[in-house]
Protein backbone atom coordinates (compact mmCIF):
# COMPACT_ATOMS: atom_id res chain seq x y z
CA UNK A 1 0.00 0.00 0.00
CA UNK A 2 1.12 3.39 -1.25
CA UNK A 3 0.20 6.86 -0.27
CA UNK A 4 0.81 9.74 -2.35
CA UNK A 5 1.56 12.80 0.35
CA UNK A 6 2.45 16.82 -1.47
CA UNK A 7 3.71 19.48 0.07
CA UNK A 8 1.25 22.98 -0.39
CA UNK A 9 3.98 25.63 1.37
CA UNK A 10 6.73 25.32 4.03
CA UNK A 11 5.79 28.64 5.25
CA UNK A 12 3.65 32.03 5.23
CA UNK A 13 5.49 34.26 1.88
CA UNK A 14 6.24 30.76 0.41
CA UNK A 15 4.48 30.48 -3.60
CA UNK A 16 1.48 29.09 -3.97
CA UNK A 17 1.35 27.98 -7.99
CA UNK A 18 3.13 25.06 -7.12
CA UNK A 19 0.46 24.17 -4.46
CA UNK A 20 -1.71 24.86 -7.23
CA UNK A 21 0.10 22.22 -9.72
CA UNK A 22 0.40 19.46 -7.04
CA UNK A 23 -3.35 19.42 -6.30
CA UNK A 24 -4.27 19.61 -9.86
CA UNK A 25 -1.40 17.14 -11.00
CA UNK A 26 -0.02 15.70 -7.97
CA UNK A 27 -2.47 12.57 -7.72
CA UNK A 28 -2.12 13.03 -3.98
CA UNK A 29 -3.92 11.75 -1.34
CA UNK A 30 -3.61 14.04 1.02
CA UNK A 31 -1.54 17.97 0.52
CA UNK A 32 -0.03 19.82 3.62
CA UNK A 33 0.69 23.33 4.33
CA UNK A 34 3.25 24.48 6.95
CA UNK A 35 2.94 28.45 7.05
CA UNK A 36 4.66 29.10 10.06
CA UNK A 37 7.66 30.41 11.75
CA UNK A 38 8.90 30.12 15.61
CA UNK A 39 7.30 33.73 15.87
CA UNK A 40 4.34 33.07 14.25
CA UNK A 41 2.44 32.98 16.88
CA UNK A 42 2.87 35.91 18.94
CA UNK A 43 3.92 38.01 16.02
CA UNK A 44 0.05 37.23 15.67
CA UNK A 45 -0.75 37.78 18.76
CA UNK A 46 0.67 40.99 19.27
CA UNK A 47 -1.07 42.18 15.54
CA UNK A 48 -4.47 40.98 16.96
CA UNK A 49 -4.36 42.95 19.61
CA UNK A 50 -3.01 46.18 17.45
CA UNK A 51 -5.89 45.06 14.49
CA UNK A 52 -8.96 44.04 16.01
CA UNK A 53 -9.82 43.33 12.13
CA UNK A 54 -6.64 40.74 11.42
CA UNK A 55 -8.24 37.26 11.44
CA UNK A 56 -5.74 35.52 13.52
CA UNK A 57 -4.86 33.02 10.79
CA UNK A 58 -2.55 32.77 7.59
CA UNK A 59 -3.31 36.32 5.66
CA UNK A 60 -2.85 34.01 2.62
CA UNK A 61 -5.53 31.73 3.06
CA UNK A 62 -7.98 33.23 0.67
CA UNK A 63 -5.42 32.88 -2.00
CA UNK A 64 -4.06 29.38 -0.77
CA UNK A 65 -7.46 27.70 -0.81
CA UNK A 66 -8.51 29.40 -3.97
CA UNK A 67 -5.99 27.82 -5.55
CA UNK A 68 -6.24 24.42 -4.38
CA UNK A 69 -9.51 23.55 -3.30
CA UNK A 70 -10.73 23.11 -6.90
CA UNK A 71 -8.05 20.73 -8.14
CA UNK A 72 -8.60 18.65 -4.19
CA UNK A 73 -12.27 18.35 -4.82
CA UNK A 74 -12.11 16.98 -8.08
CA UNK A 75 -9.09 14.90 -7.23
CA UNK A 76 -10.31 13.36 -3.57
CA UNK A 77 -7.29 15.05 -1.77
CA UNK A 78 -7.50 15.60 1.60
CA UNK A 79 -6.01 18.81 3.37
CA UNK A 80 -3.78 19.08 6.45
CA UNK A 81 -2.88 22.40 7.08
CA UNK A 82 -1.32 24.75 10.50
CA UNK A 83 -2.94 28.11 8.87
CA UNK A 84 -5.25 28.32 11.72
CA UNK A 85 -2.19 30.33 13.85
CA UNK A 86 -4.00 31.56 16.85
CA UNK A 87 -7.31 31.31 15.14
CA UNK A 88 -8.32 27.69 13.69
CA UNK A 89 -11.89 28.43 14.21
CA UNK A 90 -11.77 31.61 12.50
CA UNK A 91 -9.57 29.50 9.85
CA UNK A 92 -12.00 26.89 9.25
CA UNK A 93 -15.27 28.83 8.94
CA UNK A 94 -13.42 30.37 6.19
CA UNK A 95 -12.80 27.86 4.64
CA UNK A 96 -16.30 27.02 4.80
CA UNK A 97 -17.32 29.78 3.55
CA UNK A 98 -14.89 29.17 -0.14
CA UNK A 99 -16.14 25.69 0.00
CA UNK A 100 -20.02 26.84 -0.08
CA UNK A 101 -18.66 29.94 -2.87
CA UNK A 102 -17.44 27.24 -5.24
CA UNK A 103 -20.65 24.84 -4.68
CA UNK A 104 -19.11 22.18 -2.81
CA UNK A 105 -21.30 20.59 -0.52
CA UNK A 106 -20.89 18.26 2.60
CA UNK A 107 -16.85 18.16 2.80
CA UNK A 108 -15.87 18.18 6.27
CA UNK A 109 -13.71 20.63 7.79
CA UNK A 110 -12.23 20.09 11.15
CA UNK A 111 -10.23 22.39 13.92
CA UNK A 112 -7.84 21.66 16.24
CA UNK A 113 -7.48 23.95 18.92
CA UNK A 114 -5.68 23.72 22.58
CA UNK A 115 -2.25 24.16 22.08
CA UNK A 116 -2.58 28.53 22.98
CA UNK A 117 -2.11 28.33 26.45
CA UNK A 118 -0.77 31.47 27.10
CA UNK A 119 -2.68 32.53 30.29
CA UNK A 120 -1.20 29.21 31.47
CA UNK A 121 1.95 29.35 30.44
CA UNK A 122 3.86 30.16 33.56
CA UNK A 123 1.43 27.74 35.58
CA UNK A 124 1.96 24.79 34.25
CA UNK A 125 5.99 25.30 32.72
CA UNK A 126 8.80 25.45 34.41
CA UNK A 127 12.22 26.32 33.39
CA UNK A 128 12.98 28.69 30.48
CA UNK A 129 15.32 25.67 28.25
CA UNK A 130 17.61 28.40 27.52
CA UNK A 131 18.73 30.54 30.51
CA UNK A 132 17.55 28.00 32.72
CA UNK A 133 15.49 30.47 34.80
CA UNK A 134 12.00 30.26 35.84
CA UNK A 135 9.42 30.97 33.08
CA UNK A 136 7.83 33.51 36.28
CA UNK A 137 10.83 35.84 35.20
CA UNK A 138 8.94 36.51 31.92
CA UNK A 139 5.77 37.58 33.28
CA UNK A 140 5.59 41.12 32.80
CA UNK A 141 6.57 40.25 28.71
CA UNK A 142 4.62 37.11 27.85
CA UNK A 143 2.41 37.86 24.40
CA UNK A 144 1.89 34.12 24.12
CA UNK A 145 2.39 30.57 24.88
CA UNK A 146 1.84 27.98 22.70
CA UNK A 147 2.57 24.21 23.03
CA UNK A 148 3.72 22.03 19.78
CA UNK A 149 1.14 19.46 19.76
CA UNK A 150 1.33 16.19 17.81
CA UNK A 151 -0.34 14.24 14.99
CA UNK A 152 -2.93 12.65 17.60
CA UNK A 153 -5.42 15.09 16.95
CA UNK A 154 -5.22 15.22 13.51
CA UNK A 155 -5.73 11.56 13.21
CA UNK A 156 -8.59 11.73 15.19
CA UNK A 157 -9.84 14.25 13.05
CA UNK A 158 -9.32 12.37 9.93
CA UNK A 159 -10.97 8.89 11.67
CA UNK A 160 -13.97 11.28 13.03
CA UNK A 161 -14.57 11.99 8.85
CA UNK A 162 -12.35 14.97 7.99
CA UNK A 163 -11.90 16.40 4.64
CA UNK A 164 -9.83 19.22 5.52
CA UNK A 165 -7.94 19.40 8.46
CA UNK A 166 -6.54 22.99 10.59
CA UNK A 167 -4.41 23.44 13.62
CA UNK A 168 -2.70 25.83 15.49
CA UNK A 169 0.57 25.34 16.32
CA UNK A 170 1.99 21.48 15.40
CA UNK A 171 5.17 20.44 15.38
CA UNK A 172 5.99 20.93 11.70
CA UNK A 173 6.52 17.13 10.69
CA UNK A 174 3.57 16.18 12.78
CA UNK A 175 1.34 17.68 9.46
CA UNK A 176 2.65 14.85 7.17
CA UNK A 177 2.85 12.09 9.54
CA UNK A 178 -0.70 12.23 11.14
CA UNK A 179 -2.32 10.95 7.75
CA UNK A 180 0.33 8.27 7.08
CA UNK A 181 -0.62 7.10 10.68
CA UNK A 182 -4.26 7.14 9.66
CA UNK A 183 -3.94 5.36 6.42
CA UNK A 184 -1.13 2.75 7.37
CA UNK A 185 -2.62 1.94 11.13
CA UNK A 186 0.45 3.23 12.35
CA UNK A 187 0.12 4.02 15.66
CA UNK A 188 1.11 5.56 19.16
CA UNK A 189 3.43 3.35 20.59
CA UNK A 190 5.10 1.86 17.27
CA UNK A 191 8.36 4.14 17.66
CA UNK A 192 9.83 2.63 14.42
CA UNK A 193 6.81 3.40 12.15
CA UNK A 194 6.20 6.67 14.15
CA UNK A 195 9.85 7.43 13.37
CA UNK A 196 9.56 6.77 9.50
CA UNK A 197 6.25 9.42 9.33
CA UNK A 198 7.98 12.16 11.21
CA UNK A 199 11.24 11.62 9.10
CA UNK A 200 9.03 11.59 5.58
CA UNK A 201 7.21 14.79 7.22
CA UNK A 202 10.82 16.29 8.39
CA UNK A 203 11.62 15.82 4.80
CA UNK A 204 8.62 16.84 3.06
CA UNK A 205 8.14 20.40 6.02
CA UNK A 206 10.47 22.39 3.85
CA UNK A 207 9.03 22.11 0.73
CA UNK A 208 11.16 23.11 -2.20
CA UNK A 209 13.83 22.82 0.19
CA UNK A 210 14.30 19.19 -1.28
CA UNK A 211 13.41 19.51 -4.80
CA UNK A 212 15.94 22.23 -5.55
CA UNK A 213 15.22 25.45 -3.31
CA UNK A 214 17.63 26.76 -1.40
CA UNK A 215 20.34 24.87 -3.23
CA UNK A 216 21.72 26.27 -6.35
CA UNK A 217 25.32 26.96 -6.38
CA UNK A 218 26.50 27.84 -10.03
CA UNK A 219 29.21 25.71 -11.12
CA UNK A 220 29.02 22.85 -8.15
CA UNK A 221 25.09 22.80 -7.83
CA UNK A 222 23.37 23.47 -10.86
CA UNK A 223 19.60 23.50 -11.07
CA UNK A 224 17.78 22.91 -14.29
CA UNK A 225 14.95 26.07 -14.75
CA UNK A 226 15.39 27.32 -11.12
CA UNK A 227 12.41 29.53 -11.50
CA UNK A 228 10.07 26.88 -11.40
CA UNK A 229 10.30 24.35 -8.81
CA UNK A 230 8.31 22.30 -7.64
CA UNK A 231 6.97 21.28 -3.98
CA UNK A 232 7.94 17.93 -3.29
CA UNK A 233 5.87 14.34 -3.01
CA UNK A 234 6.43 11.42 -0.87
CA UNK A 235 5.33 7.78 -2.06
CA UNK A 236 5.35 6.47 1.34
CA UNK A 237 4.89 2.44 1.56
CA UNK A 238 4.01 0.85 4.70
CA UNK A 239 6.85 -1.02 4.87
CA UNK A 240 8.31 2.08 6.00
CA UNK A 241 10.63 3.37 2.85
CA UNK A 242 9.61 6.63 0.50
CA UNK A 243 10.42 7.72 -2.83
CA UNK A 244 10.53 11.21 -2.87
CA UNK A 245 9.69 12.92 -6.07
CA UNK A 246 8.26 16.24 -7.87
CA UNK A 247 6.01 16.98 -10.99
CA UNK A 248 7.41 15.89 -14.04
CA UNK A 249 8.24 18.57 -16.80
CA UNK A 250 8.92 21.26 -13.36
CA UNK A 251 12.54 22.91 -12.57
CA UNK A 252 14.52 21.99 -9.63
CA UNK A 253 16.24 18.57 -9.22
CA UNK A 254 15.22 15.31 -6.52
CA UNK A 255 18.69 14.10 -5.92
CA UNK A 256 20.74 12.41 -3.67
CA UNK A 257 22.86 16.41 -2.80
CA UNK A 258 18.81 18.05 -2.16
CA UNK A 259 17.66 15.16 0.09
CA UNK A 260 20.87 14.63 2.39
CA UNK A 261 20.77 18.65 2.50
CA UNK A 262 17.60 18.52 3.55
CA UNK A 263 17.77 15.42 5.90
CA UNK A 264 20.14 17.41 8.24
CA UNK A 265 18.11 20.79 7.85
CA UNK A 266 17.92 22.17 11.52
CA UNK A 267 18.59 18.23 12.84
CA UNK A 268 21.06 18.91 15.89
CA UNK A 269 22.10 15.44 16.37
CA UNK A 270 20.69 13.20 13.50
CA UNK A 271 20.01 9.89 15.89
CA UNK A 272 17.84 12.08 18.46
CA UNK A 273 15.60 14.23 16.32
CA UNK A 274 12.61 15.77 18.71
CA UNK A 275 9.68 15.00 17.58
CA UNK A 276 6.06 15.31 19.90
CA UNK A 277 5.19 11.59 19.10
CA UNK A 278 8.71 10.07 18.48
CA UNK A 279 12.53 10.71 18.50
CA UNK A 280 13.13 10.24 14.83
CA UNK A 281 16.43 8.48 14.48
CA UNK A 282 18.03 9.02 11.11
CA UNK A 283 20.98 7.87 11.75
CA UNK A 284 21.31 4.88 9.81
CA UNK A 285 19.48 6.22 6.82
CA UNK A 286 20.17 5.05 3.36
CA UNK A 287 19.01 7.03 0.29
CA UNK A 288 19.22 5.64 -3.43
CA UNK A 289 18.53 7.25 -6.68
CA UNK A 290 16.31 5.49 -8.02
CA UNK A 291 15.55 7.15 -10.99
CA UNK A 292 15.49 11.01 -12.55
CA UNK A 293 14.28 12.87 -9.77
CA UNK A 294 13.25 9.91 -7.59
CA UNK A 295 15.57 9.29 -3.99
CA UNK A 296 14.15 6.09 -2.15
CA UNK A 297 14.35 6.62 1.19
CA UNK A 298 15.22 3.96 3.86
CA UNK A 299 16.27 3.20 7.27
CA UNK A 300 14.69 5.75 9.20
CA UNK A 301 13.39 4.42 12.65
CA UNK A 302 12.54 5.87 16.27
CA UNK A 303 12.49 5.84 20.22
CA UNK A 304 10.44 6.32 22.77
CA UNK A 305 8.71 9.71 22.81
CA UNK A 306 9.75 12.08 25.74
CA UNK A 307 7.50 12.68 28.30
CA UNK A 308 7.06 16.43 27.93
CA UNK A 309 6.22 19.09 25.03
CA UNK A 310 7.71 21.88 23.80
CA UNK A 311 6.54 25.20 24.53
CA UNK A 312 7.48 28.31 22.95
CA UNK A 313 6.52 31.60 24.69
CA UNK A 314 6.89 35.25 22.92
CA UNK A 315 8.06 37.76 24.77
CA UNK A 316 8.07 41.62 24.39
CA UNK A 317 11.63 42.67 24.24
CA UNK A 318 11.88 46.03 22.99
CA UNK A 319 12.59 48.13 19.03
CA UNK A 320 15.10 47.48 16.81
CA UNK A 321 16.11 50.52 15.23
CA UNK A 322 17.23 49.90 11.52
CA UNK A 323 18.46 51.96 8.27
CA UNK A 324 21.09 52.39 5.87
CA UNK A 325 22.87 54.97 3.08
CA UNK A 326 25.20 54.44 0.49
CA UNK A 327 28.68 55.33 -1.02
CA UNK A 328 29.80 54.43 -4.60
CA UNK A 329 33.01 54.80 -6.63
CA UNK A 330 37.03 55.54 -5.73
CA UNK A 331 37.33 55.84 -1.82
CA UNK A 332 33.47 54.18 -1.26
CA UNK A 333 35.45 52.32 1.38
CA UNK A 334 36.95 55.50 3.38
CA UNK A 335 34.13 57.73 3.20
CA UNK A 336 32.16 54.94 4.71
CA UNK A 337 34.82 54.43 7.57
CA UNK A 338 34.30 58.07 8.37
CA UNK A 339 30.74 57.96 8.36
CA UNK A 340 30.71 55.33 10.80
CA UNK A 341 33.09 57.62 13.32
CA UNK A 342 30.30 60.46 12.55
CA UNK A 343 27.74 58.25 13.96
CA UNK A 344 28.98 56.95 16.72
CA UNK A 345 30.01 60.38 17.93
CA UNK A 346 26.31 61.42 17.11
CA UNK A 347 25.28 58.08 19.18
CA UNK A 348 26.97 60.19 22.21
CA UNK A 349 25.45 62.91 21.70
CA UNK A 350 22.17 61.89 21.41
CA UNK A 351 22.70 59.51 24.49
CA UNK A 352 21.50 56.58 22.57
CA UNK A 353 21.01 53.92 25.14
CA UNK A 354 20.90 50.78 23.06
CA UNK A 355 21.82 46.89 24.50
CA UNK A 356 23.60 46.33 21.24
CA UNK A 357 24.29 48.89 18.22
CA UNK A 358 25.79 47.25 15.21
CA UNK A 359 27.36 49.52 12.24
CA UNK A 360 28.35 47.03 9.33
CA UNK A 361 29.65 48.14 5.68
CA UNK A 362 27.15 46.23 3.39
CA UNK A 363 29.09 44.74 0.37
CA UNK A 364 31.93 44.09 2.76
CA UNK A 365 31.26 42.52 6.08
CA UNK A 366 27.44 42.85 6.75
CA UNK A 367 26.73 39.36 6.74
CA UNK A 368 29.97 37.52 8.17
CA UNK A 369 30.56 40.62 10.36
CA UNK A 370 33.95 39.49 12.22
CA UNK A 371 34.98 36.58 10.39
CA UNK A 372 34.86 38.34 7.23
CA UNK A 373 38.43 37.78 5.61
CA UNK A 374 41.06 40.61 5.22
CA UNK A 375 40.02 41.58 1.67
CA UNK A 376 43.01 43.00 -1.09
CA UNK A 377 40.63 45.35 -2.54
CA UNK A 378 37.91 47.46 -1.47
CA UNK A 379 34.82 47.31 -2.89
CA UNK A 380 33.23 49.18 -5.71
CA UNK A 381 29.97 50.17 -3.42
CA UNK A 382 29.50 49.74 -0.30
CA UNK A 383 26.45 50.39 2.52
CA UNK A 384 26.71 51.63 5.33
CA UNK A 385 23.85 49.59 7.58
CA UNK A 386 22.94 50.61 11.34
CA UNK A 387 20.91 48.77 13.39
CA UNK A 388 20.42 49.00 17.55
CA UNK A 389 18.42 46.91 19.82
CA UNK A 390 16.71 49.29 23.02
CA UNK A 391 13.89 48.44 25.43
CA UNK A 392 12.07 50.97 24.06
CA UNK A 393 10.95 52.70 20.83
CA UNK A 394 11.82 56.41 21.01
CA UNK A 395 15.44 54.87 21.51
CA UNK A 396 15.19 52.74 18.64
CA UNK A 397 13.91 55.87 16.42
CA UNK A 398 17.32 57.50 17.21
CA UNK A 399 18.59 55.60 14.31
CA UNK A 400 16.56 56.35 11.62
CA UNK A 401 16.84 59.93 12.98
CA UNK A 402 20.57 60.07 13.11
CA UNK A 403 21.29 58.16 9.38
CA UNK A 404 18.06 61.57 8.19
CA UNK A 405 21.08 63.90 9.35
CA UNK A 406 24.23 62.07 6.98
CA UNK A 407 21.83 63.79 4.60
CA UNK A 408 23.06 66.96 4.46
CA UNK A 409 25.36 66.94 7.63
CA UNK A 410 27.74 64.10 6.38
CA UNK A 411 30.36 63.03 4.63
CA UNK A 412 30.73 64.25 0.86
CA UNK A 413 29.27 61.79 -2.23
CA UNK A 414 26.79 60.24 0.28
CA UNK A 415 23.72 58.16 -1.14
CA UNK A 416 20.23 58.04 0.38
CA UNK A 417 16.77 56.79 0.32
CA UNK A 418 13.69 58.90 0.85
CA UNK A 419 12.50 57.53 4.58
CA UNK A 420 9.87 55.81 2.85
CA UNK A 421 9.34 53.23 5.98
CA UNK A 422 9.22 52.58 9.31
CA UNK A 423 12.85 52.20 10.51
CA UNK A 424 11.87 50.51 14.00
CA UNK A 425 10.35 47.45 14.47
CA UNK A 426 9.21 45.44 17.97
CA UNK A 427 10.99 42.97 18.92
CA UNK A 428 9.38 39.29 19.75
CA UNK A 429 11.61 37.05 21.47
CA UNK A 430 10.89 33.64 21.66
CA UNK A 431 11.35 31.48 24.76
CA UNK A 432 11.26 27.52 25.29
CA UNK A 433 9.97 25.52 27.77
CA UNK A 434 8.71 22.33 28.45
CA UNK A 435 5.01 21.22 29.61
CA UNK A 436 4.05 17.45 30.92
CA UNK A 437 1.52 15.93 28.65
CA UNK A 438 -1.66 15.37 30.87
CA UNK A 439 -1.72 19.71 31.22
CA UNK A 440 -2.31 19.66 27.51
CA UNK A 441 -5.64 18.65 25.79
CA UNK A 442 -6.40 19.63 22.06
CA UNK A 443 -9.99 20.06 20.63
CA UNK A 444 -11.76 19.40 17.85
CA UNK A 445 -14.17 20.93 15.99
CA UNK A 446 -15.70 20.19 12.91
CA UNK A 447 -17.80 21.62 10.49
CA UNK A 448 -19.41 21.26 6.89
CA UNK A 449 -20.16 23.03 4.28
CA UNK B 1 56.24 1.00 0.49
CA UNK B 2 58.46 -1.06 -1.11
CA UNK B 3 61.08 0.73 -3.95
CA UNK B 4 61.90 -0.95 -6.93
CA UNK B 5 64.95 -0.47 -9.34
CA UNK B 6 62.99 -1.45 -12.42
CA UNK B 7 62.96 1.20 -14.42
CA UNK B 8 66.26 3.37 -13.06
CA UNK B 9 66.29 5.02 -9.88
CA UNK B 10 65.43 8.32 -11.35
CA UNK B 11 61.76 7.18 -12.39
CA UNK B 12 61.49 5.21 -9.33
CA UNK B 13 61.92 8.60 -7.07
CA UNK B 14 59.41 10.26 -9.17
CA UNK B 15 57.16 7.44 -8.90
CA UNK B 16 57.79 7.64 -5.25
CA UNK B 17 57.08 11.40 -5.28
CA UNK B 18 53.97 11.55 -7.54
CA UNK B 19 52.37 8.96 -5.30
CA UNK B 20 52.79 11.07 -1.83
CA UNK B 21 52.18 14.53 -4.07
CA UNK B 22 49.25 16.29 -2.01
CA UNK B 23 47.00 19.16 -2.74
CA UNK B 24 45.47 21.91 -1.12
CA UNK B 25 42.25 22.71 -1.88
CA UNK B 26 39.19 24.73 -1.12
CA UNK B 27 36.59 22.66 0.81
CA UNK B 28 33.83 24.11 -1.75
CA UNK B 29 35.41 21.31 -4.18
CA UNK B 30 34.95 18.77 -1.75
CA UNK B 31 31.84 19.49 0.09
CA UNK B 32 28.39 21.03 0.11
CA UNK B 33 26.59 22.23 3.21
CA UNK B 34 23.69 24.03 4.15
CA UNK B 35 22.50 25.89 7.45
CA UNK B 36 19.45 25.53 9.52
CA UNK B 37 18.68 27.44 12.69
CA UNK B 38 16.98 26.72 16.04
CA UNK B 39 16.75 29.34 18.55
CA UNK B 40 20.36 30.98 18.78
CA UNK B 41 21.70 27.83 17.10
CA UNK B 42 22.60 27.41 13.74
CA UNK B 43 23.69 23.69 12.08
CA UNK B 44 25.63 23.60 9.52
CA UNK B 45 25.60 20.23 7.75
CA UNK B 46 28.67 19.34 5.32
CA UNK B 47 28.04 16.65 2.94
CA UNK B 48 30.91 15.15 0.68
CA UNK B 49 30.01 15.23 -2.88
CA UNK B 50 31.82 11.60 -3.47
CA UNK B 51 32.21 8.60 -0.70
CA UNK B 52 35.89 9.14 -1.52
CA UNK B 53 36.18 12.95 -0.44
CA UNK B 54 34.97 11.77 3.09
CA UNK B 55 37.38 10.45 4.96
CA UNK B 56 39.99 13.64 4.20
CA UNK B 57 36.93 15.63 4.97
CA UNK B 58 36.18 13.70 8.41
CA UNK B 59 39.54 13.50 9.18
CA UNK B 60 40.50 17.45 8.73
CA UNK B 61 37.51 19.18 9.51
CA UNK B 62 37.19 18.48 13.26
CA UNK B 63 34.79 20.66 16.33
CA UNK B 64 38.16 22.91 16.80
CA UNK B 65 38.98 23.50 13.21
CA UNK B 66 35.36 24.45 12.29
CA UNK B 67 35.02 26.74 15.20
CA UNK B 68 38.16 28.34 14.50
CA UNK B 69 36.89 29.39 10.86
CA UNK B 70 33.57 31.10 12.15
CA UNK B 71 35.97 33.26 14.92
CA UNK B 72 34.04 36.09 16.44
CA UNK B 73 30.44 34.67 14.79
CA UNK B 74 30.29 31.20 16.87
CA UNK B 75 30.33 32.50 20.13
CA UNK B 76 29.63 29.12 22.28
CA UNK B 77 29.98 25.50 21.79
CA UNK B 78 30.37 23.50 18.73
CA UNK B 79 29.44 19.54 18.31
CA UNK B 80 30.21 17.54 15.40
CA UNK B 81 27.89 14.95 14.39
CA UNK B 82 28.18 12.34 11.58
CA UNK B 83 25.88 10.05 9.38
CA UNK B 84 28.70 7.92 7.58
CA UNK B 85 26.68 6.13 4.97
CA UNK B 86 26.08 9.31 3.94
CA UNK B 87 29.11 10.80 3.86
CA UNK B 88 27.45 13.99 5.92
CA UNK B 89 28.93 15.89 8.90
CA UNK B 90 26.49 18.28 11.06
CA UNK B 91 27.66 20.66 12.94
CA UNK B 92 25.63 22.30 15.93
CA UNK B 93 26.83 26.07 16.63
CA UNK B 94 25.49 27.27 19.76
CA UNK B 95 25.43 31.10 20.19
CA UNK B 96 25.69 31.84 16.78
CA UNK B 97 23.19 33.84 15.42
CA UNK B 98 23.28 37.27 17.60
CA UNK B 99 20.66 35.60 20.13
CA UNK B 100 17.88 34.08 17.90
CA UNK B 101 16.52 35.47 14.96
CA UNK B 102 14.07 38.18 16.63
CA UNK B 103 16.93 39.57 18.61
CA UNK B 104 19.74 39.43 15.97
CA UNK B 105 21.11 42.84 14.59
CA UNK B 106 22.92 40.93 11.66
CA UNK B 107 20.83 41.90 8.13
CA UNK B 108 20.84 37.91 7.89
CA UNK B 109 18.83 37.31 11.15
CA UNK B 110 18.04 33.51 10.38
CA UNK B 111 22.03 32.52 9.51
CA UNK B 112 21.30 31.31 6.31
CA UNK B 113 24.52 32.38 4.35
CA UNK B 114 26.30 31.13 7.96
CA UNK B 115 27.08 27.91 5.78
CA UNK B 116 29.26 29.16 2.88
CA UNK B 117 32.12 30.37 5.43
CA UNK B 118 32.95 26.86 5.28
CA UNK B 119 33.56 26.58 2.02
CA UNK B 120 36.78 28.40 1.80
CA UNK B 121 38.19 26.24 4.80
CA UNK B 122 41.47 24.42 2.93
CA UNK B 123 41.41 20.52 2.84
CA UNK B 124 45.04 18.57 2.30
CA UNK B 125 44.16 15.64 -0.29
CA UNK B 126 46.10 12.73 -1.53
CA UNK B 127 46.78 14.31 -5.27
CA UNK B 128 44.86 10.76 -6.51
CA UNK B 129 41.41 12.21 -5.20
CA UNK B 130 41.78 15.17 -7.62
CA UNK B 131 39.30 13.49 -9.99
CA UNK B 132 37.09 13.13 -7.70
CA UNK B 133 37.30 17.40 -7.21
CA UNK B 134 34.36 19.37 -8.19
Amino acid sequence: MTIRIGSGSAWWGDRISPAAANANLGKLQYLCFETMAEATISAAQVRKRKDPSFGGYDTWLDDRMNAVLPGCLANNTKIISNQGWINPIGAAERVIYWLKKIGAHGVRVAAINGGLITDDVIKNTDIILESGLPTSTLSDSIVSGEVYLGAAPIVEALKDGADIVITGRVADPSLFAAPLMYEFGWNEGDYHALGVANGIGHLLECGAQITGGYFADPGFKDIDKPWDLAFPIAEVTNDGTAVITKLDHTGGAVNLQTVKEQLLYEVHDPANYITPDVIVDFSATNLRQVDTNRVEVSGITGKKKTSTLKVSIGCVEGHIGEDMFFYAGEGAMRRARLAEEILRERFKIVNLDAEELRIDFLGHNAIHGKMTPDTASDPYEVAVRVAARCKTRSEAEKIGREVDGMAVSGVGMTGKRVPHQDRTREIIGVWSSLIKRELVSPTITFYES
Amino acid sequence: MVLTHQAGIGLSNHHILRKLRVLTVKLERVAHCRSGDKGNTSNISVIAYRQELYEPLKSQLNERQFQQHYAGVILGKVTRYSIDQLCALNFVCEGALGGGVSRSLCLDNYGKSLSSRILSFELVINAELEKYLK
